[in-house]
Parts: C-alpha cells; structure tokens; sequence
C-alpha cells in the first residue's frame, strides 16, 4: 500500500477525512445522473460529523465514495493521509478492513451468528484467530452492555439491541473512520436516543472520526458539525454548540 | 471466516437440507443405476464365468456368449487340429425346461461338459462331489437353483439338495452336486451335467454343438492362439481372460452386442442424466437462492473489507461441504441397496471403482456450478449498494 501523507490540518483541527471536487455519476446517455457535483468535504479527527439533507440529495453516495465503497469519477479524497485514489481496489478493500468500521441502517447483523461472532467479523477479516476475535468481541460487547448476550442470535435481541450489537461489530477492530448510515432510522424515538447516547460515548474518541447519515432531527444534537447538502453538493457546514442543533427547513 | 460461513450454511437449515437432498439424490441415482447397469452387462457374461477356459471357439457369426449358432461335431477335431491349441473340448449350452416334483416348469441354463476332464465344470462346489457327474442321469445344480427349482420357494424345506430328482424335457435328473455360479442374464438357474447327457436332454436338431471350449500350449498367449484358429478353420475364436483385456475377449464383445443392439444403456442413461439434471437443478437453484438470501450479508462482509476471494474461498467451502455429506449419504445408501442386491441375487449390482469416482466427479462439478453462479452474483455486488435500504 502507498505512504500515507501527512495529516493535513485546517483551522488547529486535524483533518480525518478529505474530499476535494468529488464527481460522481451514475447511467449512460439520456439516463445519465450526475449525484455528486463538484463536493469538497472535511471532517475532523475526533469529531462526530453528520451528512443531511433531502432525500436523493447524494449523502448516501457520498458516504460510499468517502467509504472507499465507490469510486468518484473525479476528485481526491484522503482518509488519515491516505489518498484513496492511488490504492488498487484489493488495496481498498484491505484498508477499509484495518481502518473503517460500518453500521447500517438495516444492521446487516449475520441471522445465523450469534452476537459474538456477529461482533468477531472485522477482526476475521483482518486474519486475526477466532479465539483472539471472539474474546475481543465479547468485551466490546460488554461496553455496549450486551455482555450477558453474546450467545443469542439477532432475532433473539430487540432492534436497539442490534443496532449496538452492530456498533459493536463497528468498533471491535478499532477503526479510525465510523461510516454510518441511517443508524437509527430502524428504531423508535427511546431506542434510538439510547443508542446514540451509546454511541457518542463509545465512538467519540481523540484519533477517531465518525460520519453519520442521517434524516433523524432528534439526534443531530449528539454531532459536533452537520453538513448539509442538497442536490449533489454541501451547501452549508454547521457547527453544534452545547447540543444545539440548527433546525434545517427539510427536517 | 470459513468456520463462519459453515455456521451461516447450517443455520439455514431448510436451504441447508435441500442443498444435500439434491446432492444424495443424483449420488444415488448415478452411482445406483450404473452400478445395476454394470451387474447386468456383468450377467450377460455369466456364462463365461461359470464355464472357465481361456479360448472359445464358436461359428463366425457370434458375437456374443448368450448366442448360439451351433457347430458341427467333427469343428472340435479342427479345432485341435490347430498347432498352437494344447486341448479342445465340446461344450453345450442352451435353455431347457425343467419339470419339477410339483408339475411346475421352470427354464434353466443348461451346460454341457466333456466328462473325461470336466473342462468348463463349475469352479467351486458347495455340496456333492464333482466326479459323481459321471454317474448316469446326474447334473449339478447352481445354489440359485436350489431355491429356484424347490417347489415353494419360500419354504427351505422344500428346497433342492443334493439326491432330489427333476426332469429335463421328461427325462430324469438326480442332483449329485450344488455349486457357486454367477446368475445368468436371463435369471434361469445353472444346470452342468455331461456333454453327451445335454444332448440327451435337448429335442434332437443337425448341429448341436454350441461352442468348442480350448485353451493355449505353453508359452502361447490366448489372442495368438484364437487368431491361429482362425486363419485355420474358419470359426470365430475369442479369449476369455476378462473384460477389456485382449481385442479378441468374448466379454467385451458380448457387452458391447448388448449396448449396441439394446435399449439398455439407453434406460440406464436417461436415469443417470435424470439424476444429474436434478442434481444441477436442485443444487444450483437452492445455492443460488441461499447466496441470493445472504447478498446483503456478504456485501456487508465485502464493505467491511472482505476480498471477493474471501468471499469466493466461503461459497466454495459451503458448497463442497453439502457436496461431500450429500455425496457421502448418497454412496451410503447405493451401499445399503447393494448390500440387498447381493444377498438377494437381485437386482443385479456391480460397482466398479469407476463409479464412485465418476460420481464423484460429477457432484464435483454440480457443486462447483453452484459455486460459480454464487461467485458471479457476488463478485458483482458493489459493497456500496448495502448502503441502500
């Protein structure tokens, strides 16, 4: 794999994450659309960042594009120095395996695994020993408080319990880049709040940075800057103060 | 991983059980159908086990042991007549109708041997004694027969054995002895009494010779020898020293009249391609549909940074794995159908080493199809798209 670069800094902040003129389109000819025009992104290291905006606005394809899980048409992005561009696609894929960790809108939890092999995942992807991994596993879960569950399967577990059985499965191999989607779309308002609450206690850490897209208003106070977008493009970065989140006309 | 994805193969248990239902299915039907086609090929060569000798010498038109196009007497002299030929004997052998105590009529093979060297006298006795052959209106009787020709078949007390008396076409037939014999292709029972006796025992016709059974001098291969007889008199010579293992075996050439001139491969066949297509069908649909169920899984794995080898060495594993156990669950029942087989006489059963692993290598490739059409929807599957909801 390349050098990385050294971390670029912006106002005393360290940046995570870089993305400067990122194009992205999808279709061929009259069915051509342009997703993402022209996007320049930042977010900080240690920070909790949000991606909002409309439906189709191109937040999702952007989290992809930052993810390493497509690829721009034009554009540089960096990820704690690493310029994504430069990298194979095998090289990709074995930097989001040491360096990304992801939660879903769906939790994409395995049905047949119970939540400390669920949890074990990243790090069997890493090549790390299924002893080694599952021990991991199970004190991650205990951080998510779910210590007293790691024999039962997903459907044995609420839909808040398996989003943090996937926040675990997110942060077992401590990642530097948190992708999250929509995490908690799938949950009520109580269940929803307590995961975030999980959330930014656990994931908000010096050398970490997460990027959450999100529809959800009752969680952009747990963020530390919102993006917002709209038709392909960021249109304004805010910053949250005290856990005070600006109201956006969409929300 | 792979300790993972058999977990994620035998927690979906319905999938799982399809999956090696599909797989034992075609191993059963391929391995048990060829191995009862190979039993049957292998009866029609019964008589060629049972009378041993390494030439037989038969009319130029036969081509295979179950017919006859009989001889004339004085074609054993010309047979003899030939150099590299160290003994000739006449040999009948025909079905005949046998009365029994009861008054039932039942068909037998029947054989007749020259009763100065018993050439071509059964192998191996289990009751009686071979030589009492040679005492008037006695035959040995094959142990298919002592069942065969009892009067209730059911009951062992009526079974034949050694003393019991038959007819053969109204004349009379003690039993001095019971043999071991290969069953025939025509099912009848083995009857060996003398040369001159058989001939007694069938409706008189010009020629009755059936063939001239012969073996080579020292130091002449069998194939050199039948070609010697040949050239010098004109009759058709085959060896029989096995299946496939000279140009000129009887054997073979009595198989292949059978393949080519029978719809018996044929039936075996589509049976056997019967079990390859549901094996492929059955297989490849459910593998598909397991990897189709789990897409969103395995592109999560691949966001997560799973290499597509990775995910193909899983698919792989979860494939082979149903292939062994059906494969294995599959030979396990041809075995236990076998074993029935044989003790029962039928239906016929030979497996050679050929078709387990032909079957082998057909489940082989089943899987590996199944493996593909998993691999191609998963290579294809952008990580990106479990972003999706």
């Amino acid at each position: 794999m390349p050098d990385t670069d050294p971390i670029p800094q912006r106002d005393g902040h360290k940046i995570a994450v870089h993305a400067k003129g990122i194009v992205k389109t999808f279709g061929d000819g009259g069915a051509r659309l342009t997703v993402l025009k022209n996007v320049d992104f930042d977010a900080r290291d240690g920070e909790i960042m949000m991606l909002v905006g409309p439906s189709g606005c191109g937040k999702t394809t952007l989290l992809s594009v930052l993810a390493g899980t497509l690829r721009a048409d034009e554009g540089d992005i960096q990820v704690f120095g690493q310029q994504l561009g430069l990298l194979k696609p095998a090289q990709v894929t074995k930097f989001r395996a040491l360096n990304i960790g992801f939660i879903f809108q769906s939790f994409n939890l395995i049905p047949t695994l119970n939540c400390v092999e669920n949890v074990s995942v990243p790090l069997l992807i890493q090549g790390e020993k299924t002893r080694v991994a599952e021990d991991r596993a199970r004190h991650v879960l205990e951080q998510v408080g779910l210590g007293e569950r790691g024999k039962h399967r997903p459907s044995q577990l609420s839909g808040g319990q398996q989003q943090r059985v996937a926040i675990a499965r997110a942060l077992v191999h401590e990642p530097r880049l948190v992708i999250c989607d929509e995490p908690t779309a799938a949950l009520d308002a109580k269940n929803g709040e307590l995961v975030m609450d999980l959330f930014g206690s656990v994931a908000r850490v010096p050398g970490r940075c997460v990027i959450i897209v999100t529809h959800d208003n009752r969680i952009f106070s747990y963020a530390d800057r919102i993006a917002q977008m709209d038709d392909g493009q960021i249109i304004e970065v805010h910053d949250v103060e005290n856990g005070q989140a600006p109201s956006f006309q969409h929300h | 991983m792979l300790r993972l994805a058999l977990k994620m193969l035998f927690g979906d248990t319905a999938k799982y059980l399809m999956l090696v239902v599909g797989i034992f299915f075609a191993t059963f039907l391929i391995a048990q159908q060829s191995a009862v086609f190979c039993g049957l090929m292998r009866w029609t060569m019964a008589t060629l086990v049972n009378v041993p000798a390494p030439l037989w010498v038969v009319d130029a038109k036969v081509e295979q042991v179950n017919e006859t196009n009989p001889l004339r007497d004085t074609d054993v002299a010309r047979v003899r007549s030939v150099d590299e030929v160290a003994w000739a004997m006449p040999l009948y052998s025909g079905i005949q109708r046998v009365r029994l105590a009861n008054g039932k009529f039942k068909v037998i093979q029947l054989i007749g041997i020259d009763p100065t060297t018993f050439a071509g006298a059964p192998v191996k006795m289990i009751a009686g004694n071979l030589d009492d052959l040679r005492l008037p209106n006695t035959v040995i009787i094959d142990d298919l027969a002592v069942r065969r020709l009892a009067s209730n078949p059911r009951d062992k007390n009526t079974y034949i054995k050694v003393g019991d008396i038959f007819e053969i076409n109204d004349i009379e037939a003690r039993v001095v002895g019971i043999c071991d014999a290969m069953t025939s292709f025509t099912g009848g029972p083995y009857v060996w009494t003398t040369y001159e006796r058989a001939l007694q025992y069938t409706p008189a016709s010009r020629k009755m010779l059936s063939a001239v059974i012969a073996a080579p001098r020292a130091g002449i291969s069998p194939e050199q020898a039948a070609l010697k007889i040949e050239e010098k008199t004109g009759m058709r010579a085959y060896t029989n020293t096995g299946f496939g293992s000279t140009p000129k075996d009887f054997g073979s050439s009595t198989v292949w009249w059978y393949v080519k001139n029978t719809g018996i491969p044929i039936s075996f066949g589509i049976t056997v391609v019967v079990g390859f297509i549901v094996g492929v069908a059955i297989s490849c649909q459910t593998f598909y549909a397991f990897v189709l169920e789990n897409i969103r899984h395995l592109g999560a794995l691949k966001a997560m940074g799973a290499s597509n080898g990775r995910l193909c060495s899983m698919l792989v594993l979860q494939s082979l794995t149903v292939g062994f156990i059906g494969y294995g669950i599959g030979m396990l029942v041809t075995s236990m159908f076998a074993f029935t087989a044989l003790k029962n006489e039928q239906p016929p059963f030979f497996m050679t080493w050929h078709i387990p692993v032909i079957a082998f290598g057909v489940i082989l490739f089943i899987c590996s199809l199944a493996a593909m059409m998993g691999i191609w929807r998963v290579s294809r599957f952008e990580p990106a798209m479990v972003f999706r909801a």
